[in-house]
């Protein structure tokens, strides 16, 4: 065996260890976690329109004050609620391992996993700015969906099935316009607890 | 005595090298895991396992996860010394050259 095959055996340790650690980063429980804040915001979104009028016969009583900041400021937090949780989960398991959090695939994932979710999250912003707001629960559901498969390759592998779910979840919305708050619930909030059960169940449990 | 010597012949093998990289830094992890991890077919990956484990590097599990059986593998005391004079041995080769 030459020298260059001994660089290469280390560097293959060195790159097993760190996607190993990522598989067990991303737990289940944060993903159980982020659904459950999604279908709160689901609920706390249709009382908001509720209060709007929305779902009243009359459509001139709609008051949108402010309903579109409210909408976006409950999408915020729960977005930043489930960005927390996975943080201080990953945290705490890393520190158990005594590996490092911001290391070279953590770079890598979030890379790969911010340039579709932000371009979705502009458009949608596009979207909601020309009046379209049909589109919207359908585009960030699709473009969640490519973020999510795109960063699939540098964590879990099989977070890719709940990538193409939530894209093809975004496109069926597509065709019910008007019922996006359900499809956003369904997308963001069960498919992330089912997600996260399933993984949550096939942990390794101590 | 030669550092040679410290070289494990046993984790010559780009899969054993890989099965012990990956238990080195979790608790335990399963089959399947390792299989994606690898990238390698269930054969081959069983016969390096039995291998690792011929010599007590490594320890099988079985356990149940509701009704289906699942196996998860661990490094041994012995495994993870063996491990660590092997990468030992690898870092003085290169740094000798």
């Amino acid at each position: 065996m030459s020298e260059k095959n001994y660089l290469q055996d280390l560097s293959e340790i060195k790159n097993i260890m760190n996607r190993s650690t990522r598989f067990l980063s991303l737990s289940g429980l944060s993903g159980i976690l982020a659904g459950v804040y999604a279908l709160i915001g689901a609920f706390l979104a249709r009382f908001v329109l509720k209060d709007a009028g929305f779902y009243s016969y009359n459509h001139n009583t709609i008051n949108p004050n402010n309903l579109e900041l409210k909408l976006i400021g409950i999408a915020l937090v729960v977005a930043f609620l489930s960005i927390i949780t996975a943080y201080i989960l990953t945290k705490k398991r890393t520190l158990k391992q005594g590996v490092k959090i911001w290391d070279t695939t953590t770079k890598r994932l979030l890379f790969h996993f911010m340039i579709p979710l932000l371009t979705g999250g502009i458009f949608s912003l596009i979207l909601l700015n020309q009046g379209f707001y049909g589109f919207v629960a359908p585009a960030t559901l699709i473009f969640y969906g490519l973020a999510v498969l795109n960063a699939s390759n540098y964590t879990i592998s099989n977070v890719k099935y709940l990538g193409i779910a939530e894209i093809i979840l975004g496109l069926i919305a597509m065709n019910y316009i008007g019922f996006g708050l359900y499809f956003w619930a369904i997308g963001f909030g069960i498919f992330h607890i089912i997600y996260g059960l399933i993984m949550y169940l096939s942990e390794p449990k101590n | 005595m030669s550092i040679i010597k410290n070289i494990n012949k046993l984790f010559d093998h780009r899969v054993r090298l890989g099965i012990m990289s990956a238990l080195m830094v979790n608790e335990s992890v399963d089959f399947n895991t390792l299989k994606d991890l690898l990238e390698v077919t269930d054969g081959n990956l069983a016969s390096h396992i039995k291998a690792l484990e011929k010599v007590e590097y490594i320890l099988i599990q079985k356990q149940f996860i509701g009704k289906k059986t699942n196996t998860k593998y661990s490094v041994t005391k012995l495994g993870k010394a063996a491990f660590k004079t092997h990468i030992k041995a690898l870092e003085k080769l290169i740094k000798n050259k």
